[in-house]
């Protein structure tokens, strides 16, 4: 076991580091959150800047337009650019993280040829078509309907949690083809373009104020038969590839933001007063505090764990169940914390007082999602306990 | 950046697991406990030619040592193994890595003192803020303990802790020593944790209640995914200390040894408690070892520096 990184792992982190000090300083400012057209045109600008130095799809094969990186090169991209706060993967992460690789696995040439050097340039973004009302932890019972008519798919039903449906070009949409099939066998993964007819968006607004996330509603919208990817009936097994690209990395930046958020809690108890003396001479509290950043450091001695054993092995094993239950109780504590020591300017999302407690606030917040975004907790230990356990599954 | 066990590695604790497996299965542990904890000379012998105390002599890193300590840990190999490590690897003590002298160490501490398996030690080592002083077991007056909540574990309590022995270590040297053994010591934790998972999970898979396995049951399958969660944690902080310690990182060696052995010892006492609980009554009986991974938990929280102490020691250099 060794922690140090190689001379090639320090090249590419030094060449990293240079084109980003040569490249942020024409990054225009970050538009605001609900500025939905300006945010496109921020996130697919960066991913422009990206591909024409060679780092889009960094993860990708090279031989479908990616750099090819290690996982460890990857974990060293998102840190650097976490670090100089370069412009995050935003709305390009579907294509970039998700549909990409699906179709770099599943999709025709023909598909790949038009669809990939899209997502890589910024040109398309994509968005997701899966969960629905009626279909969220138990996604396999979704009941959006598609209809085999000549040369088309005709699609009625609805969809939600489509996070950048009213900008996305594209949407990773899963139909049911076969009503009368076991629900994981009637399944079809198709690629839907978001300006097709029939198709009507509307925003829904999360407890953080963001409209990010749309409810979709299809009424009889019609896709060629072309955009299917792998055989009808065949799109749960389609789905499940995209696990496979996993390499320990997903919250990188995520981990890198709570480090942060440590340091600045930290900084910030000994500055405030209660009682008459600073937070941080409350022994509870510094505890509890301590506490919580050698969990954090712990974390990310697991991601590097969890990178590693992809790196031995091509794919990570329990280490990358068992991160995101940790890393939401984590993020949740960390927000109560933040809470006890802000105690009356924890009630503002912007900052009180000419104090630095905004970003507090809405991270508190945001934590709450963590738990139920992508597997709730409670799949999690599902899953930890079923796949990596082998316990008995209750059917 | 390779933060994975080599080959080499496995392979090492593979052959401890099962050379632990072999000479301590639980009848020989229930033996141990029904003759009041004591050591046998032959048992420690046999730890010995494993290699255990000679590790680094015999060239392997701290980070093979943990690997070495968490499958001891695992198996509740009893006697005070990190102690007698510690003595040949920081003091090259005679007859320590061969398995002929069993060395004890107790830290001077609030609000008692005690020494674990002294009346099996050749020498003791008593650590405080000045450093190390080695000394003749019974150079310190003590009382035997007679019900210790650990039988595999016997103590007796110092009366009062008074100057003597010889000063052996100090400085940063002690801090050395301190340092090493408070990472096998959670190397050790991490292999409770772990062991307790395991039994607690093949007691779910068996038992039937309400015509299925509990380990159906949602609730109870969260009880095991919270063991392995803090379990991996603990261990991915255990693993990062070792490198550090061995100078294959980045980070403060200090300061990951802390969080290492505070995540340790909560994971190790977590893990034992909800071990107990999934087994129900059974749990708490004698006769079934989940009780037994607690209890072990709860000795080695002591050792070192309990979680509380660590915590506050990283909130100090934040």
């Amino acid at each position: 076991m060794d922690l140090r990184y190689t001379d090639s792992e320090l090249a590419f982190r030094e060449e990293l580091r240079a084109w980003l000090r040569e490249v942020l300083p024409s990054v225009p400012p970050e538009p605001h959150r609900n500025d939905w057209e300006g945010r496109r045109a921020w996130d697919t600008g960066w991913q422009r800047m990206l591909f024409d130095a060679g780092y889009a799809g960094i993860n990708w094969p090279k031989e479908f337009g990616g750099r090819g990186a290690t996982p460890t090169e990857h974990l060293i991209f998102l840190e650097e650019t976490e670090r100089m706060r370069a412009p995050y993967v935003g709305m390009n992460f579907v294509g970039l993280l998700h549909a990409g690789p699906t179709l770099i696995a599943e999709a025709t040439d023909e598909q790949k040829a038009y669809h990939l050097p899209g997502i890589l340039k910024g040109e398309h973004v994509w968005c997701q078509g899966f969960s629905e009302p009626g279909a969220g932890s138990d996604l396999a019972s979704l009941r959006c309907r598609a209809f085999r008519d000549g040369d088309d798919y005709v699609i009625s039903g609805s969809k939600i949690w489509t996070s950048f449906g009213h900008t996305a070009d594209y949407c990773e949409m899963l139909v049911r083809t076969d009503p009368d099939a076991p629900k994981h066998k009637g399944i079809t993964w198709l690629i839907l373009p978001m300006k097709a007819a029939g198709i009507d968006i509307r925003p829904l607004r999360t407890m953080e104020g963001s409209t990010e996330f749309c409810e979709v509603y299809f009424d009889e919208v019609r896709v060629p038969v072309k955009n299917r990817v792998g055989d009808e009936n065949d799109g749960w097994r389609v789905t499940m590839v995209t696990l496979a690209f996993e390499r320990g990395t997903a919250f990188v930046s995520e981990m890198l933001q709570s480090m942060e958020l440590v340091r600045d809690l930290t900084d910030l108890a000994k500055k405030v007063t209660r009682h008459g003396s600073t937070a941080w001479e409350d022994a509870g509290l510094r505890r509890d505090l301590a506490h919580l950043s050698g969990e954090l450091d712990a974390l990310w001695a697991l991601t590097k764990r969890n990178i590693s054993e992809a790196q031995r092995k091509g794919l990570v094993g329990a280490g990358g169940n068992v991160f995101k239950v940790a890393y939401t109780d984590l993020r949740q504590k960390l927000g109560d914390i933040s809470m006890r020591l802000l105690d009356r300017a924890s009630l503002s999302l912007d900052d009180m007082s000419g104090l630095p407690t905004g970003k507090h606030v809405k991270g508190r917040i945001h934590a709450l999602s963590i738990g139920i975004a992508a597997g709730t907790s409670q799949v999690q230990k599902n899953i930890v306990s079923e796949r990596v356990l082998g316990l008995p599954k209750d059917r | 950046m390779d933060f994975w066990p080599t080959d080499d590695q496995l392979a090492l604790q593979e052959g401890v697991r099962s050379f632990c497996q072999g000479r301590f299965p639980f009848d020989t542990l229930h033996e141990i406990e029904a003759a009041n904890g004591r050591i046998e000379r032959s048992a420690w012998k046999d730890i010995a030619d494993m290699g255990v105390f000679s590790l680094r002599n015999d060239g392997f890193g701290v980070s093979d040592a943990a690997l070495v300590f968490e499958e001891l840990g695992r198996a509740l190999v009893p006697g005070p193994l990190v102690a007698t490590y510690l003595a040949a690897t920081h003091l090259s003590e005679a007859g320590a890595a061969s398995g002929d002298t069993i060395v004890g160490l107790s830290e001077v501490a609030e609000p008692v003192t005690v020494i674990e398996h002294a009346d099996d030690l050749d020498v003791l080592l008593l650590l405080d803020s000045s450093g190390l002083r080695r000394m003749a077991p019974d150079a310190l007056p003590t009382d035997k303990v007679e019900r210790p909540v650990e039988p595999l574990t016997p103590l007796r309590v110092a009366h009062a802790v008074t100057a003597g022995g010889e000063l052996v270590l100090s400085g940063d040297a002690a801090r050395a020593l301190r340092l090493e053994g408070t990472l096998l010591t959670a190397a050790m934790q991490v292999g409770v944790a772990f062991a307790s998972i395991d039994l607690a999970v093949e007691y779910a898979k068996g038992r039937e209640q309400f015509g299925r396995p509990i380990g159906q049951f949602q609730a109870v399958k969260h009880m095991c995914a919270d063991m392995l969660t803090r379990a991996e944690v603990a261990r991915s902080a255990m693993y990062a200390a070792a490198v550090n310690l061995e100078g294959k990182g980045e980070d403060d060696a200090e300061h990951t040894v802390r969080v290492a052995k505070m995540l340790a010892g909560d994971a190790a006492i977590f893990c034992g408690k909800t071990g107990i609980q999934v087994h129900g009554g059974m749990g708490f009986t004698w006769e079934v070892n989940a009780q037994r991974y607690w209890k072990r938990a709860t000795v080695l929280d002591t050792h070192f520096g309990n979680s509380d102490d660590h915590a506050d020691a990283i909130a100090a250099a934040m």
